[in-house]
Order: structure tokens, then C-alpha cells, then sequence
């Protein structure tokens, strides 16, 4: 059992957990991530992690409703229990001095990207950060990400906030201004990160996305995170999560993640099904209460 | 090796004995069986336990302990169930096996005690495995337990990894009165007893019984710990206070054929198959989270001649299968499987294409599989393995429709303790290197057995380097020399 210290929305659908795991903590290093089960019945997923501290035993992660298992832990508050939480796994990010390095966060992407830009801006790396997200209140971790880069851009799809377009725009035009770019790390949805391979592959830019097929033990035993990367086998869970991203067949990863859409959807169904009944017998007891109350008084 | 104790106990003379026709293990119908998940073997009655034991001939040299790799007395034991007195044939069984309920099922019997009785010489050997099975369950259902009671030792073991290993090396020097502590990657202990060996061969209760046993005995768990990730062999042994470790981590990351098609959907390693069914309950989806194809009315093929194959097809004819196919390489004179599941699956109706091996596995236009195309084999020289080498015959190609193929070949090293232990001593394969008699490792106080040592085998072999592991862990903790 995990005990979840504290937690907080950072917008719409998407929170922010820190949870006492003192061992994780001690360990994390950018780039990793943990599995989480919620409870019995449930799935394993695997979550990235934003943070972590040592001393107090906690670590953070950030958390979008997608399907059933993502939802049921975004319902979950301060005080509350996760079954399970296992990590960190992955290799960690490398972190070195490369130079100027653009990290790219999409959506909620960007909580991945913030502890390796953090490290890499502690390596004495030059930071230039874009952030996208659909609107004004889906972008995240703005303050974070200031703090830790020398530039941050900020996108929003509809314009509602900073500049209006893709994270992509932005990177198309720090590349056709001259800007020397040794290292692009992109962390977001599937086609961001592939058109930011797209753009960069002809410029011979090194570029890095974080990969986030389906997973089950993240140990490297069950082989289901397996991604297509320069034509060959890798394991997302031990040869990754981050890989050169010129060489990652996209395609497959896209047609892998689909393989039980189905069965998400039907799940999800059946969730919202499970709370509807709840939310209508909870008002049926909560009239039943104001009609005692009436009576009595 | 004791002498048999005279007079005999068993009042049937010898030569009625060899008369005597071997029990049979009473089972689940395979044609209600092939549909749900449940126990194949029902287990001995009292009765029938009886009458096998009394089979035993009680020869001057039995070989049955012997080829035992835990070096289980068998012939103790079933003297003892000739004597009515079942739970001292479990005790007696525990002082070399603390995992009776488990090997009493899925332990191949054949490759050992039995193997070697001299019934099977000229008859049928006797069911020492249905034997053991039966008191382990005796046991359990009486709520008999043989505790330890040693005073404590004042060190520390700890050990890397639930499965049949470590488990074994748990239960060994915890009764040394030495304070064991076990690590579990997974959120469910058991090791591949859990995620790999389904239901219908392995009830998961029996494993949180033989646990139970364990934990009454003294031993802790604790799970969520990928040791090499979450804490290092290192930290534990400087930062933790551990005396020793031993590593037991188990057969890790599955092979793949290399083979056009192999990221289709549909296209499965055995472990992933297996660990969505028997770890995660896929199969009570949506009752559980975890979702799995669906399978029914499918045509679904395994690729592989071990127990893991006939364990994902068997599994996969419970899930609704149409046609359930093994696509084996080579003949089944070579095939690795037991002979009992061998027979099992074709009583619920597995088809076997031996001399069957896959080139390519073809979309079905959509992303998904569709079908595979195989080509005939012939068997060639013997190879490494001493087994005839399968040859490709020149067009002989052909194609299977298929919707789902589980790809059960082998596995290799799992190398995230290695990669984080400095100086562990690794082969050119990537598993640890240890001693075959002292299961010692190139690292002072670190211990290793079962898979991550020699590769898939099987979960008796892997008890029996648990057992050496703990005689020379203990020896070590005692004199302090390495």
C-alpha cells in the first residue's frame, strides 16, 4: 500500500500525486517512470514520474484521465491508498553537457520532460523549452519549467493562451533562425513526437522521444512493450523508455497501442455506467436525509 | 541412504505388489475441462493413496531419492502413508521440500524419482508425485503446520525473486533461525508459479497456502521491489545489513523469432500470453482491468514444444479457441514438454503440427495477424543438444489461417540485476555465473540459482540450486569464509 500525501489538479483531468515511496525516491533518476495498480482488479499501468524527494520518501507524478485506470486514480485524493507502485523503471535519461538542448513537452508530456530538463540545465546545458497543449488551462508546469530553462515557449492549439499553433511551429523556426540546436527531447502524443522526428531528421539534429507503449510487468519479462527501432525488437520497459526518435517505427507503435481499444472503450462504458448509479443513489439518499431533517424540524 | 526398517510395515508380499496396478490420477473430463480453468487432476483419494503406497517394493538401493533433486526421502514417505499417518509423510517430505503442493503437481516426476523406480522397470514406477500431492494437501487441509524452533542467528538473508529458488531458500534458512527477508518484483509472490503455470495445472490458492506456510515459518515478504531498480545487491548488503543475498530472479526476457510480421497484433511471447491470464485475470475481463484479445472462435497457434507452449494453448482452448494448434519444429520424440500434458491437450483436443516451423507471420490487412506461413522441416545431425537438427525442406511452404499466435520459444537473460551489481560475474549469454555446488557467484556473500543461472529448465532443478544455495549460505554465515 501506497499512501497518497497529496493531490492536487494542475488542470482539467490531469493531477498531480505525491506519494510516499521511500524507496522510489531514494532511487528516481529523469527520464524514469513507475507501474501502478490501484487495486485488486486492476490493470498495470505505467506512470511517468515529474519528481521526487529523497529526504521526505515521496515522489510525484502527473496523471491525465484517458480510460478506466487513469480516470478511477484521478479520483483518488490526499489521504487515499494505490495498491501498488513499482519502479523506478527504464533507463534514465543521459545526462550530460551536450550544449543547446530543446525539450519539448506535449500536454502531459511536459511533466515527463521537467526532471530531465532540470538535470540537464544542472549539467550546464543551455534549456530552450516548448510547451504545448490544447488551451489556456491544459498547460502545465509552466513556473517549473521557467525556472529550470534559459527560454521557454509556450503553444496552445486554439490560441487561448501564449502563441497559437503547435509545438512544431516553434521548433521549425528556432531551426530556420540558425539557432545550434546538439539535442531535441520530445515527450508528448505519438504524432507530436513524430513530426518533431519528421523535422528534425533532415537537419541531422539528434533528437530523443520518450515512448510509451502498453506494458504490463515494465521488468523486460513479458515482451508486450515491444517497439520496432531501427528495425529491431527493443523493450520500451529496459532498452528504453527514451530512443533515438529518426529510428522508432511510429506506425507500429500506433497499431501496437491499439491493439485493446475495444476492450478500453468497454471498460471505460462500464465505468461511467458505475458512477452514474453511484452519483443517483447518492442523491436518493441525500434527498432521503433532507426529508428526515424536514420532518424533525 | 536409511535402510527399510524390518519387519516391513506393508502387509502385501513383494510379488503381490508388482500385481498391484498403478492409481490412476482421477481428472476433471476433457471435454468440461477445455472450458473452464479449473484443476485438471483431482487428486488421490485417502484410498487410493493408500493402495500406491502399497505398490512400493521396497528395493535395497532406491534410486527415487537419489535422482531427487531436493533429495526428498521417498521412501520414508511412503512408508509412513502406509501407516495411515499423513501428516508425518508431509513432515517428512518438508525436511527437504518446503513446496510439497506445488512439485506434488507440476514437477516432472518422470525425469526423476520415478524415472529411476524400479517398478518401471517392469511394470509402472510408483506415483510418487500423486503421492506427494496427496499428503501436501492432507497437510493443508488438516491446518497442520511444523514450525521452526531454533533460537535466532542474528543474521540476515535476503532474497531476490519468489519463485520455486528462492522460495526454497527461504524456507531452508529460515529454520536455521537466520532472519529472511524475500523481494518481489511483481505485486503477487510466486514468481512464475504465478504469472506462467495456469490455473488448471497450478491452483494460485495452493501457492498462497505453501506462502502462508512460509510467512507462519518466519519468512518475510516483500513485493514492489525490482531489486537492481528499486534498491540495489549492493545497498542491501552494505546500507540493509544483510549477511548474504541470493539471487534468484528467474528466466527473463522472452525470445523472439526475428521473423517478418512479429509486431502484428494478434502476435504474443508465451510470458505476455501467460502473465495477462494467470497474473492479471485477463481472462475475467471486464470483472478485472487487465483486457485480453478475445479469442473465441478464433483459430490461435503456439510456437514451441515446452510445458510454457502446451500451458498458452491450453489456455487459449479455455478461452474460447476454435482451433487450438503447437507449430513444433521437430519431431515429438524431441519435444520438452511432459508427457502427461502432452497427453492432456490432445484428450481436449490441441492439434500438433510437428516438423512445423514459422517464416513469416502475414497481416491481415488491417494491422492485425492473419495468418503464418510455415515451412515443412526434416530432422538432420544431431546439434549441440544432442537432439536431431530440424532442416527446412526446399517449397514446402505453406500457410495457416490464424488470428492470434503465442511465440513460446525460450527466454534469455534478464539482465537488470547484472547490469547493477558491479563485479557480478556473467557467461557470454548474460547469466550469472555460480558455482554448480555452492551456487557462490563471483561476489563475496552473493548467491545465485535457478534460471538467471542456467536458463530455462524447470521448477525442481531450480528448488534443487535453492537447496545447495542455502546448505552454502548457511555454511558461510557460520564460518564467515568465502
Amino acid at each position: 500500500m501506497f499512501n497518497i500525501v497529496h493531490a492536487e489538479f494542475l488542470a482539467p483531468g490531469i493531477k498531480r500525486f505525491l506519494i510516499q515511496a521511500p524507496r522510489i525516491a531514494r532511487k528516481q533518476k529523469p527520464g524514469q517512470f513507475v507501474i501502478v495498480r490501484i487495486y485488486e482488479e486492476g490493470e498495470r499501468v505505467p506512470l511517468t514520474i515529474e519528481n521526487s524527494d529523497p529526504q521526505k520518501g515521496t515522489i510525484s507524478i502527473v496523471v491525465q484521465s484517458l480510460g478506466k485506470t487513469t480516470s478511477l486514480l484521478n479520483s483518488l485524493g490526499t489521504g487515499d491508498h494505490i495498491l501498488d507502485v513499482v519502479g523506478p523503471l527504464g533507463k534514465p535519461s543521459e545526462i550530460k553537457k551536450f550544449g543547446t538542448v530543446v525539450v519539448m513537452g506535449g500536454g502531459v508530456g511536459t511533466a515527463m520532460t521537467y526532471p530531465t530538463a532540470a538535470a540537464l540545465k544542472q549539467a550546464g546545458n543551455r534549456i530552450i523549452s516548448i510547451v504545448g497543449a490544447r488551451n489556456k488551462e491544459l498547460v502545465i508546469l509552466e513556473n517549473e519549467m521557467r525556472a529550470v530553462s534559459d527560454v521557454l515557449m509556450i503553444t496552445t492549439d486554439d490560441g487561448s493562451y501564449a502563441d497559437k499553433g503547435f509545438v512544431t511551429d516553434k521548433l521549425r523556426q528556432l531551426i530556420q533562425n540558425g539557432v545550434p540546436i546538439d539535442l531535441v527531447l520530445a515527450v508528448g502524443p505519438i504524432p507530436m513526437m513524430r513530426a518533431v522526428a519528421d523535422m528534425t531528421r533532415g537537419e541531422r539534429i539528434r533528437t530523443l522521444v520518450s515512448l510509451n507503449p502498453i506494458m504490463i510487468d515494465g521488468t523486460g519479462m513479458c515482451g508486450g512493450c515491444r517497439v520496432l527501432v531501427d528495425g529491431k525488437s527493443q523493450f520500451a520497459c529496459v532498452d528504453g523508455p527514451e530512443f533515438d526518435a529518426h529510428q522508432v517505427n511510429f506506425d507500429v507503435l500506433v497499431q501496437r497501442n491499439g491493439a485493446y481499444r475495444s476492450q478500453e472503450r468497454q471498460s471505460m462504458a462500464e465505468y461511467r455506467r458505475e458512477l452514474e448509479s453511484q452519483l443517483k443513489s447518492t442523491e436518493a439518499e441525500g434527498n432521503g436525509v433532507c426529508v428526515v431533517k424536514g420532518s424533525t424540524l | 541412504m536409511t535402510a527399510p526398517p524390518k519387519p516391513s510395515l506393508n502387509p502385501v508380499p513383494v510379488k503381490e505388489r508388482m500385481k498391484m496396478p498403478r492409481q490412476q490420477m482421477p481428472e476433471q473430463a476433457a471435454e468440461l475441462r477445455a472450458a473452464n480453468f479449473t484443476e485438471v487432476n483431482l487428486g488421490y483419494s485417502e484410498e487410493l493413496a493408500r493402495q500406491e503406497a502399497l505398490r512400493c517394493i521396497e528395493c535395497a538401493k532406491p534410486a527415487c531419492t537419489k535422482d531427487c533433486p531436493v533429495g526428498v526421502k521417498v521412501y520414508e514417505f511412503v512408508q509412513l502413508i502406509v501407516a495411515g499417518d499423513f501428516a508425518g509423510a508431509a513432515a517428512k517430505i518438508r525436511e527437504d521440500n518446503v513446496l510439497p503442493a506445488i512439485t506434488g503437481r507440476v514437477c516432472p516426476q518422470e525425469d526423476h524419482c520415478e524415472g529411476g523406480c524400479l517398478m518401471g522397470k517392469k511394470v509402472k514406477p510408483l506415483g510418487i508425485g500423486y503421492l506427494e500431492r496427496f499428503v501436501a494437501d492432507y497437510e493443508q487441509r488438516m491446518g497442520v503446520r511444523n514450525l521452526p524452533n531454533v533460537p535466532p542467528s542474528g543474521k540476515k538473508v535476503a532474497v531476490v525473486g519468489s519463485g520455486p529458488s528462492g522460495l526454497t531458500v527461504a524456507g531452508d534458512l529460515v529454520q536455521k533461525g537466520h532472519k529472511v527477508r524475500v523481494f518481489e518484483a511483481l505485486h503477487e509472490l510466486g514468481g512464475v508459479l504465478v504469472y506462467g503455470i495456469p490455473e488448471f495445472r497450478l491452483p494460485k490458492q495452493i501457492i498462497r497456502e505453501q506462502l502462508d506456510y512460509m510467512r507462519d515459518m518466519g519468512v518475510e515478504f516483500e513485493t514492489d521491489v525490482v531489486v537492481g531498480r528499486t534498491v540495489a545487491i549492493d545497498e542491501l548488503l552494505e546500507e540493509e545489513g544483510y549477511d548474504a543475498v541470493f539471487i534468484g530472479t528467474g528466466a527473463g526476457l522472452p525470445v523472439f523469432m526475428n521473423i517478418p510480421g512479429e509486431h502484428l497484433n494478434g502476435v504474443y511471447s508465451a510470458n505476455e500470453f501467460l502473465t495477462r491470464i494467470n497474473l492479471m485475470k485477463a481472462y475475467k475481463f471486464p470483472a478485472y482491468d487487465e483486457p485480453m484479445l478475445d479469442l473465441h472462435g478464433k483459430d490461435v497457434a503456439v510456437i514451441g514444444g515446452g510445458n510454457t507452449a502446451l500451458d498458452a494453448i491450453r489456455s487459449a482452448l479455455r478461452l474460447g479457441a476454435r482451433k487450438a494448434y503447437v507449430l513444433y519444429r521437430r519431431s515429438e520424440t524431441e519435444m520438452p514438454a511432459r508427457a502427461e500434458e502432452v497427453k492432456h491437450a490432445r484428450e481436449e483436443g490441441i492439434e500438433f503440427h510437428m516438423l512445423t516451423s514459422p517464416v513469416e507471420f502475414l497481416p491481415d490487412g488491417v494491422g492485425w495477424l492473419g495468418a503464418v506461413r510455415c515451412v515443412r522441416m526434416e530432422l538432420g545431425e544431431p546439434d549441440a543438444s544432442g537432439r536431431r537438427r530440424p532442416v527446412p525442406v526446399a517449397g514446402s511452404e505453406f500457410e495457416i489461417p490464424l488470428s492470434v499466435a503465442v511465440i513460446a520459444i525460450g527466454t534469455s537473460a534478464n539482465p537488470i540485476v547484472q547490469s547493477t551489481t558491479p563485479g557480478l560475474g556473467t557467461d557470454k549469454r548474460g547469466y550469472i555465473q555460480a558455482d554448480p555446488e555452492t551456487q557462490r557467484t563471483s561476489r563475496k556473500g552473493v548467491f545465485a540459482g535457478g534460471d538467471i543461472v542456467t536458463g530455462s529448465a524447470t521448477v525442481i532443478l531450480a528448488m534443487g540450486a535453492g537447496r545447495r544455495a542455502a546448505k552454502s549460505i548457511q555454511e558461510y554465515l557460520t564460518t564467515g569464509e568465502w
